[in-house]
């Protein structure tokens, strides 16, 4: 298992690595770093001490090196637009985009792995075929514009549900949270539905396919032999072997989550880090840009570890070939 | 033998498979009766519909394929007739099966004490650590060492011998009157294959259990079975006693067969080889189905042959061949 | 192509989608042709129309001498600077399509060229282009984009450039996959007895044998690409507002939509939603034909 750790850990590292020179080589070596990185409004001589401070006269290597150390104590400069530190701002808003991504998660998970069961369970009923129909859509449709349909009818039409925001949120463990109060709940819905809706359609197919293949394993009429309920059978025998690849991806999509958060949180006006990534892009606010990069790529890294750790512990049989090795 | 009621009579069983290249016949018109405590020896090639006729028995056969006519008399009661929760407290409970592949069998990702405590709580209202002893005991009558140990493993973690003994203590848990046991010792090695042979006839022997073995392989139902069937293309073609069965065959499917098994005195002897290829169920010869490969075709197996009851020294034995029925008709007056 | 159109004509849905299709890029080849006003033309907007609902009629006040007159109709409404909405729909067609075929198209070219070489080649050079094609896969597409654009600004080659490099790992791993099989098969074998150059049996006998999965992976990715343009548009950081895509449209009317003024972004919605649903069923149906192992059921 430490091999096993080692070696995954050894990887992402490599990855991280290699993202870190990608963001580097593009804004340093591609742009122009002093109009990248240097305030468009600060006189020749700021630019001179500017460009002296960040080393901008030395070797793109040693530049290199010295961004990296920069970036491993989490200093990416100070913005432009808010004259905070730009690692501070991210931080500020990860909250919001990490909670509205567990709730979409969430959603997916509830919504999915029952809908796709079922689907997989009865593949020739009008209810399998709408399903499944529904997941097409839900694969196709572009997420912006299902949100503006969310708010079209639910906000506009309806007026049931706000169409931005985050309404009240209540602190726990210091960080705000929505789902705690019934205004936060209102405001998370539709933001958190329309995040999940691709996830859905990806779980329903998982689990569809899963579940039509197990049902075909020997263990399952084996199974049926026994004399177990269906009940059992489809809630032990058949879940347990399916829910192994269905983890593994939904906890590789949350990452992407995080990332297509960026379009939910612009629609639904979600105060998350991704509205501020935007934010950032269409004011020029650089050192955010690459802070916002750099931690939803560290975030994306390590999600993928995790999952694959959590893999290894849920299916008996690699993780006692782990053990082995 | 006594003739008490039969614990299992399957009286002209048919299971077809509906498919767009047309109807297979898997099980066709399946007759036969087993007494309590009996061994018979279900025979023929792969595809012959030996297995489907077990799997039909417990009421398995997945769609396309469908139970289309007959009756499945166990006990009394006509399983086909029943619904389908009577039918799950009968499965694993009454009558239990045993599966070809014991890799395949076990769920990869549950213990063996999981597997083996829900089939107990399936049929008995009793808690689980009573389930657990159960399951204890068993695992230690099919002789796995250490079964309190081997109680918390996954199958991975077993051979495949090991996991088929898992797979018959699983069927015995609930003391069945009947075992289907389907080919469960191809996918071993010879060695592990004669353990379990001996073992699961101790076992029912002791308990009285009846049991159904199937395969292939009509050299392990010598040593086994009291009576054998021999299956060819979803139909019975002979039935009889074991004794009665093999040293006088009567069927040509039969004795062709016995006659492709090596034995050890005929060393350098070409082995008799059944001519053709096991036919596809949808697309049979019309009349007898092995008219196309017998050595003995003739003009009335264009026409399916009925059953002839032959008394071979007092021992009931049943075919299916027009040869046997006119050799019987010349015989007699 | 008889056995294309045969799988078309089998199935009701898709047929309806292969019509719609067709008739969408009909409209975006003939916008010019076929839209009520010029929606770029500044001297032919009028102003005092912004915002019209559907179906409004043009006022005749305003419109400079020698502009097309005669009282349209704004059936689609019109946006703020009294823009027919229709005639935007057309043009946002024309630069969503070109931009998503043009991008798919250089990332074919050259996700494929390098497949055919990693497949074909094998050994290092296999290991260090499926390397990298992994990590970038292991990467949502929208973060490889923002990444891109970002480093790079806005325009029409900036975007284009973002889409090529979110999908030529596809058509890399595809095409190695196919030439790896077919890499094994005896004509290559014969193709190098007979002394011909390497590109040659690359694209002359390797190429054609790999391009049935290719086509529907490229097909599927062009819906892909033009959501995604779509989605970087709408987010502002896509194409600029010389070019309005639909994605840009619909952002436009974003601000009016929350007010009840639904049409300006609605229907450039519809017409993005018709596109990339009836490329996807069409690429769908195109796998069923392709792949002779489905094709027998």
């Amino acid at each position: 298992m430490l091999v096993f750790l080692l070696r995954r850990l050894m990887q992402s590292g490599v990855v991280l690595l290699v993202m870190s020179l990608l963001v580097f080589v593009g804004v340093y070596a591609i742009g122009n770093p002093v109009e990248l990185l240097i305030n468009p409004e600060a006189d020749q001589a700021d630019i001179e001490r500017t460009m002296a401070a960040l080393g901008l006269d030395k070797p793109l290597w040693m530049q290199y090196l010295i961004f990296l150390r920069q970036a491993l104590a989490g200093d990416f400069g100070t913005s432009f637009v808010h004259g905070t530190s730009a690692m501070q701002l991210i931080l500020h808003r990860m909250p919001a985009t990490l909670e509205l991504a567990v709730a979409a998660l969430l959603i997916a998970v509830v919504l999915g792995i029952p809908l796709g069961l079922w689907a997989g369970l009865r593949p020739d009923s009008p209810s399998a075929r709408a399903i499944m129909g529904l997941s097409i859509l839900g694969f196709s449709l572009p997420t912006f514009w299902v949100g503006l349909m969310l708010i079209m009818l639910f906000s506009v039409q309806l007026g049931w549900l706000p169409s931005n925001g985050r309404g009240a949120s209540t602190e726990i463990l210091g960080f705000p949270a929505s789902f705690l109060t019934w205004d936060g709940l209102q405001h998370i819905l539709m933001p958190a539905l329309n995040l999940a809706l691709f996830k859905i359609s990806l779980v329903i197919r998982l689990t569809r396919a899963g579940t039509q293949e197990a049902l075909l394993q020997d263990y399952v009429r084996f199974a049926r032999a026994k004399g177990l309920r269906s009940a059992r059978i489809v809630g032990v025998h058949v879940l347990k072997n399916i829910l192994i690849p269905i983890v593994t991806v939904i906890g590789l999509e949350f990452g992407s989550l995080i990332a297509f958060a960026v379009v939910t949180e612009s629609v639904f006006a979600w105060p998350g880090m991704g509205k501020l990534l935007i934010e950032s892009i269409n004011l020029l606010d650089r050192p955010v840009v690459v802070a916002y990069l750099l931690t939803v790529v560290s975030l994306f890294v390590m999600i993928n570890l995790v999952v694959d750790i959590l893999y290894s512990l849920l299916d008996p049989r690699i993780r006692l070939q782990a053990q082995a090795g | 033998m006594s003739m008490q009621q039969p614990i299992l009579d399957v009286r002209n069983l048919q299971t077809h498979f509906v498919t767009s290249k047309g109807v297979a016949k898997a099980v066709d018109d399946v007759s036969f009766s087993l007494q309590a405590g009996e061994i018979l020896g279900l025979v023929g090639e792969s595809g012959c519909g030996k297995s489907m006729t077990g799997f039909s028995i417990l009421g398995l056969v997945d769609a396309p394929g469908r139970i289309v006519g007959g009756q499945l008399i166990f006990k009394g009661q006509d399983l086909l007739g029943m619904e389908a929760e009577h039918l799950r407290r009968v499965r694993g409970n009454q009558i239990a099966m045993i599966f070809q592949d014991p890799m395949m069998t076990l769920n990869p990702v549950l213990r063996i004490d999981t597997q083996m405590i829900e089939t107990v709580q399936a049929h008995q209202q009793i808690s689980r650590a009573a389930a657990y002893d159960r399951a204890l005991e068993v695992l230690g009558d099919v002789g796995i060492a250490s079964p309190a140990e081997r109680l918390r493993s996954y199958p991975h973690q077993f051979s495949g011998g090991m996991r088929q003994r898992v797979a018959i203590a699983i069927a015995l848990l609930n003391r069945p009157d009947l075992i289907i046991a389907d080919e469960p010792t191809t996918a071993l090695d010879v060695t592990i294959q004669s353990q379990i042979l001996s073992l699961v006839q101790t076992l029912c022997r002791e308990r009285q259990t009846s049991l159904i073995w199937i395969t292939h392989d009509l050299s392990v139902v010598a040593g086994l079975a009291d009576r054998v069937a021999v299956m060819y293309a979803g139909k019975i073609v002979e039935s009889g006693t074991v004794e009665s069965t093999l040293k006088h065959p009567l069927h040509p499917y039969t004795q062709g067969l016995l006659g492709a098994i090596p034995a050890l005195h005929e060393r350098g002897r070409p082995l008799h080889l059944i001519p053709g290829n096991t036919p596809s169920l949808v697309n049979l010869p019309a009349g007898c189905a092995f008219s196309d490969r017998c050595p003995q075709v003739h003009a009335a197996c264009a026409v399916n042959p009925a059953v002839v009851e032959v008394d071979d020294a007092g021992a009931p034995h049943s075919v299916r061949c027009w040869l046997i029925k006119s050799q019987m008709d010349g015989a007699a007056p | 192509m008889k056995q294309l159109l045969d799988a078309f004509s089998s199935s009701r849905t898709e047929r309806l989608a292969l019509i719609i299709l067709l008739l969408l890029i009909l409209c975006a080849l003939a916008a010019p042709l076929i839209s009520p006003q010029n929606p770029y033309d500044l001297a032919q907007l009028n102003i005092m129309d912004g915002r019209l609902p559907p179906g409004s009629v043009a006022s005749a006040i305003g419109i400079e001498e020698g502009a097309p007159r005669g009282l349209h109709r704004y059936w689609l409404g019109s946006d703020d600077q009294g823009r027919d909405m229709f005639s935007a729909i057309l043009y946002g067609l024309r630069i969503s399509l070109t931009v998503g075929v043009s991008s798919t198209l250089l990332a074919l070219a050259f996700g494929l060229t390098l497949g055919l070489l990693a497949g074909y080649f094998g050994g290092r050079l296999d290991t260090l282009i499926m390397r990298v094609a992994d990590i970038q896969l292991s990467f949502p597409a929208i973060l490889i984009a923002l990444v891109l654009l970002a480093v790079l600004g806005q325009g029409v080659g900036k975007i284009v450039t973002a889409l090529f490099a979110v999908q030529w790992a596809y058509y890399a791993r595809t095409t190695r996959s196919a030439a790896l099989v077919e890499r094994r098969k005896e004509y290559i074998e014969a193709a190098r007895l007979l002394g011909l150059s390497t590109p040659r049996i690359l694209f002359r006998h390797l190429l054609p044998n790999c391009l049935p999965p290719l086509i529907v992976v490229a097909a599927l990715q062009v819906a892909a690409a033009i959501s995604l343009e779509a989605t970087l548009s709408f987010l502002g950081i896509g194409l600029p507002i010389t070019e309005p895509s639909l994605g840009l449209l619909i952002a436009n009317g974003f601000q009016y939509l929350l007010v009840g003024m639904y049409w300006i972004s609605f229907f450039p919605g519809i017409a993005l939603l018709l596109l990339i649903v009836s490329i996807n069923l069409v690429a769908d149906r195109l796998r069923d034909v392709l792949n002779p192992r489905l094709q027998k059921q």
